[in-house]
Formats: structure tokens, C-alpha cells, sequence
């Protein structure tokens, strides 16, 4: 069974946001939702890197844990879903996760957040909607996965920064490159979300 | 002289180590060639190495959501040990230890009654003002409890029996009740603060009180005056929980103002374990006023108090009463107004 993770090489990150570009046309989501973003550390100093930056749908997933209504679920390919029929809004996910990815619609005050949204990994929804459906795309936005195929973000990265796939299949390509070109930057947030590195 | 030099040693220290923790400015180290110059292509801002030195990885982003350029923060796995386990083991044996004494201090004590017996005779406690302003929180703060008990507990106590797309509703509802009905919360701890803050002042007759065993002891009395030292535990306690809950609480109604991702984690953190500790606070209290001892709860009920409870439980009160009334030239222990 495939574990589905994302890997950003930021030595690759070249800040062009097509991958936020992407996610957005792709899912169609809201303004002021990023599904997506690019962050830029140490920005405009020697050793400045980019990262590209969404759910990174986690081994053990906190926003699931931390869930009041337990509406959010890992799948068996490891893909971190959730039903929007029963979030209720309350934001703690956003306080659990360690990489900002949920999204609200609204500002939130007085718990005025609306339901939660954030990357799927093109994979759908963790609703009743049928998969591949209308209702689902309206709701959750595309669902590639289930036509076999990776999330827009990483297949259209120009510079092949953001893979998207199989985690020991993406973690071998990622080492493969540091060893040739002789460092790495880390891959960004996998101790995090996954408990364990990339040994390169 | 040696000590407040330490203590601001120490203080300096103290705020030191916060700015060192709050400014999250990533450091980086910078590789250099043979020559000495820089190479900023080996010059790896490793994230490894980051998050040694920062608990928070942030940089700059294109977007306007400021809270987005926080790339890294593994404290929301804390946060969420937090949540999942301190918060829920903790609660629950708070909560339930508590019924669990009272249940104990039932079965010993049993319900304290009036050593006199009923007189017949009432006395007026608390005017209808203070009855409301009593009932305005008091109510307020059951709903409250109840649906934010339910955010940490719910999922394991009615979410099995209720099923999840019932439970969601519920608490969706829950989750508006709760923002809402703490306006009403605010405005009758206000009122609470403001009505009963004189006769809560700590005096000399709480000592004796103290020495007497409270009123627990059987024919030992404690004297007090309008409220015992009991009673101004609960007032102060309250007070300072129902200020850190609230102001913790507008924190979380208004998301990221002001705040960052620490600030929403550690008010929800202060917001859960204080109303944890408050609802303890206000079932030994709501205990002591119904169950546990005979003719306390008509002093809320009613407002009106048997002369006999009055003079066991709060005799200095009833003197000056008395005598303040019997100075106008009213008839003692005037019947209901």
C-alpha cells in the first residue's frame, strides 16, 4: 500500500507560486483561501530559501486528533480528508497543525469561521458525495486521485522542487539529488509530519 | 540590597530567555570557501538545524494572511498532547474526582441542619437585584459549562450514542450558544463583582470562623458576618477564574487580533484548565446550596432566610441587621417585604 506524502526540495524553490497557482485554479477554491502557499526564509540573505508549503497530510494527523467532531480521517493511502458536512468551525485543527494548512472562508470572529477547507491532495472529499462527483468538486474541489493521478501542485512544478507521491519512492529521488549535487536543506517538515527524515 | 539585585537578575534573565523564545527570526549559518568568501549555494538553511534554534520557522510570504508565514510549528503536536490527553485525563479526574468527594462528604456529614430548628421567622439575604445578578450567571455559566465540556468531552461521551451526524449538529449549535451566551456570563460577573465585592473583604472574624472548623464541626459555631470565609473563597476564586476565562475566551472569539499562533494555543490552554478548575469550584458550591446543608438555597430561592440558619451560619450579619432595623424603630425580623 502507496503512503502518500509531499516533498519539497527548497534548493529547487525558485518562488514562482505555480504550484499555488495550480492548487487554486484546479479545486477552484474561494478568494482567500490558500490551500497552498509559498513561504521564503532567510528572504533576501545568503542561504534564503523557498518552500513550498500545504497540508502535509501527516503520519498520526493533529488536526484529526484535536477534532471535536472527529471529522477529519487519514485514508489508507495516508491522504488526510474530512467531512465538511460536520465541522463546525471551530479552528482548533489550525491551532494543532503544524504547517497552517487549514483554510477558513470567513474571518472568524464570534466563531463565524464556516467550515473548514484545506488541501486534499486532489484526492476529493471525506464526505457522502460520490467520488469524482459534482457535489464533491463544489464542495471539496478535484478529485484527480481517483483517476490515478498526483495532485496538480507537484505535476506541474516547473523545477521539480514539490514531488507529490509515494513517500519512499519521493524520499529515494530527493536523496539521489543530494548526493549528486552534494547538499540538501532538508526535506522541509517530514520529522514533523511523519516522524521520521530523509537519511541522505 | 543583595536580594532585589538577584531577583532582578533573575527577572532579567526570565524576560531575556522570553524575547529569545518570542523573537522566532530565524539565524542561519553561513558557509564560506577556502578563500573566505561566502557561498551561498552551499550556505544551506538546513530546517533541521532551524528548528534547533527556533521553536517556530517563519519567512515571508505573497499573500496578506500574516498568519500563513508561519511555516513550522511542531509545538501544534504539543499542543495537541495537550488537548488529547493532559487536558481529557486531567478534566476528568478533576471533575469527577470532585463529584466523587462530595458524594463521600454526603455520605459523612450528611446534610447540615438548622441545630435550632426553623423559627418560623424570615429574614431577608439577598434583595431581587442580587438574585438576578446571581441567576444571570449562575445560568450562564451552566450553559457555558455544559457546551464546552462537550467540546473535549463530547466526542467521547455523547458522540457514541448520539452518532456523528447528530452530534456535529449539536455541536454546532453548542459551539454558537457557547460565543454567545458569554456576553451574558461577563455582564452578571460584573454585576456579581460589583454588588457583593464590600462584604467579601477579608476581616478577623474568617480567622475564628477558620478555628471553629468552619460549621462542619458539630457544636463548635463559626461566626461570620454577611458571607463566611467559605463563601469568600468561592466570591474570589470565581472572580479570578471568571476574569481569566473571559479574557481568555475574547481571545479565542476574535482569532489572530493581536495573536499568533502561540497566543491562540495558550489562551485556549488557560481558557480549558481554568473553566476546568471553575466548574470543580461551582459544583462544591452548588453542593453546599442545595443538598448539603438545610436552608441555604432559599437564601437564592426566595431571598428570604429562616432567622434561626441566619443565626448559626451568619450571626455578626444578623446582629447589625437586627439592630440597624430595631434603630429605625421596625419590628425585629420583619416578615417578607
Amino acid at each position: 500500500m502507496a503512503r502518500m506524502k509531499f516533498l519539497c526540495d527548497a534548493d529547487r524553490c525558485i518562488d514562482c507560486n505555480a504550484c499555488v497557482t495550480a492548487c487554486k485554479n484546479e479545486n477552484e477554491v474561494p478568494w482567500g483561501i490558500n490551500r497552498r502557499r509559498v513561504v521564503t526564509i532567510n528572504d533576501g540573505k545568503p542561504g534564503e530559501r523557498s518552500v513550498s508549503m500545504a497540508c502535509m497530510h501527516c503520519t498520526d494527523p493533529p488536526c484529526a486528533s484535536v477534532c471535536p467532531v472527529n471529522c477529519i480521517f487519514p485514508t489508507e493511502d495516508g491522504v488526510v480528508l474530512h467531512n465538511k458536512d460536520q465541522c463546525i468551525g471551530c479552528g482548533y485543527c489550525f491551532y494543532a497543525c503544524p504547517f497552517g494548512a487549514p483554510q477558513y472562508p470567513q474571518v472568524g470572529n464570534f466563531g463565524s469561521r464556516g467550515k473548514m477547507d484545506k488541501c486534499t491532495y486532489c484526492a476529493g472529499g471525506g464526505g457522502p458525495e460520490a467520488p469524482g462527483s459534482a457535489a464533491e468538486f463544489a464542495k471539496y474541489g478535484s478529485n484527480r486521485f481517483g483517476d490515478g493521478k498526483l495532485p496538480l501542485c507537484a505535476e506541474m512544478c516547473s523545477t521539480k522542487s514539490l514531488l507529490a507521491g509515494d513517500g519512499d519512492i519521493i524520499a529515494q529521488i530527493y536523496g539521489e539529488r543530494v548526493r549528486k549535487r552534494g547538499y540538501g536543506s532538508g526535506a522541509w517538515g517530514w520529522t514533523t509530519a511523519y516522524h521520521d527524515d530523509v537519511e541522505v | 540590597m543583595v536580594m532585589t539585585f538577584l531577583a532582578r537578575f533573575r527577572l532579567a534573565t526570565f524576560v531575556l530567555a522570553l524575547l529569545a523564545i518570542a523573537a522566532a527570526a530565524p539565524v542561519f549559518a553561513q558557509k564560506v570557501n577556502p578563500d573566505g568568501a561566502p557561498n551561498p549555494t552551499a550556505s544551506v538553511t538546513s530546517q533541521r538545524e532551524l528548528l534547533q534554534q527556533v521553536p517556530r520557522i517563519t519567512g515571508r510570504i505573497d499573500i496578506p494572511d500574516t498568519k500563513a508565514s508561519v511555516l513550522i510549528q511542531p509545538a501544534g503536536r504539543t499542543w495537541d498532547y495537550f488537548h488529547q490527553v493532559l487536558l481529557r485525563r486531567g478534566g476528568a479526574i478533576v471533575i469527577l474526582g470532585t463529584v466523587l468527594l462530595l458524594a463521600i462528604g454526603y455520605l459523612i456529614l450528611g446534610r447540615l441542619r438548622i441545630s435550632a430548628g426553623r423559627s418560623g421567622q424570615k429574614v431577608v439575604r439577598f434583595k431581587a437585584f442580587e438574585r438576578f445578578a446571581h441567576w444571570l450567571t449562575a445560568a450562564s455559566f451552566i450553559i457555558l459549562g455544559l457546551t464546552g465540556l462537550n467540546i473535549t468531552f463530547g466526542k467521547a461521551a455523547l458522540l457514541p450514542i448520539v452518532g456523528p451526524d447528530t452530534f456535529a449538529a449539536i455541536s454546532q449549535v453548542a459551539k454558537y450558544v457557547h460565543n454567545f451566551t458569554s456576553f451574558a456570563f461577563v455582564a452578571g460577573l460584573v454585576l456579581i463583582t460589583v454588588i457583593f465585592f464590600k462584604d467579601n473583604l477579608l476581616e478577623k472574624v474568617d480567622i475564628d470562623w477558620l478555628k471553629q472548623g468552619g460549621g462542619f464541626i458539630k457544636n463548635r459555631h463559626a461566626p461570620a458576618g454577611r458571607f463566611n470565609f467559605g463563601e469568600k473563597i468561592v466570591f474570589w476564586l470565581s472572580i479570578s477564574a471568571g476574569i481569566a476565562v473571559s479574557a481568555s475566551g475574547f481571545l479565542l472569539l476574535f482569532p489572530f487580533y493581536g495573536t499568533d499562533i502561540l497566543g491562540m494555543q495558550l489562551a485556549q490552554m488557560v481558557h480549558a484548565v481554568v473553566a476546568i478548575l471553575f466548574v470543580a469550584l461551582i459544583l462544591a458550591h452548588i453542593y453546599i446550596g442545595t443538598v448539603g446543608m438545610e436552608g441555604a438555597f432559599e437564601a437564592m430561592g426566595t431571598g428570604e432566610v429562616d432567622l434561626n440558619w441566619a443565626k448559626e451560619h451568619h450571626d455578626q450579619w444578623i446582629a447589625k441587621k437586627l439592630a440597624g432595623e430595631n434603630g429605625r424603630g421596625e419590628p425585629t425580623a420583619t416578615p417578607a417585604e
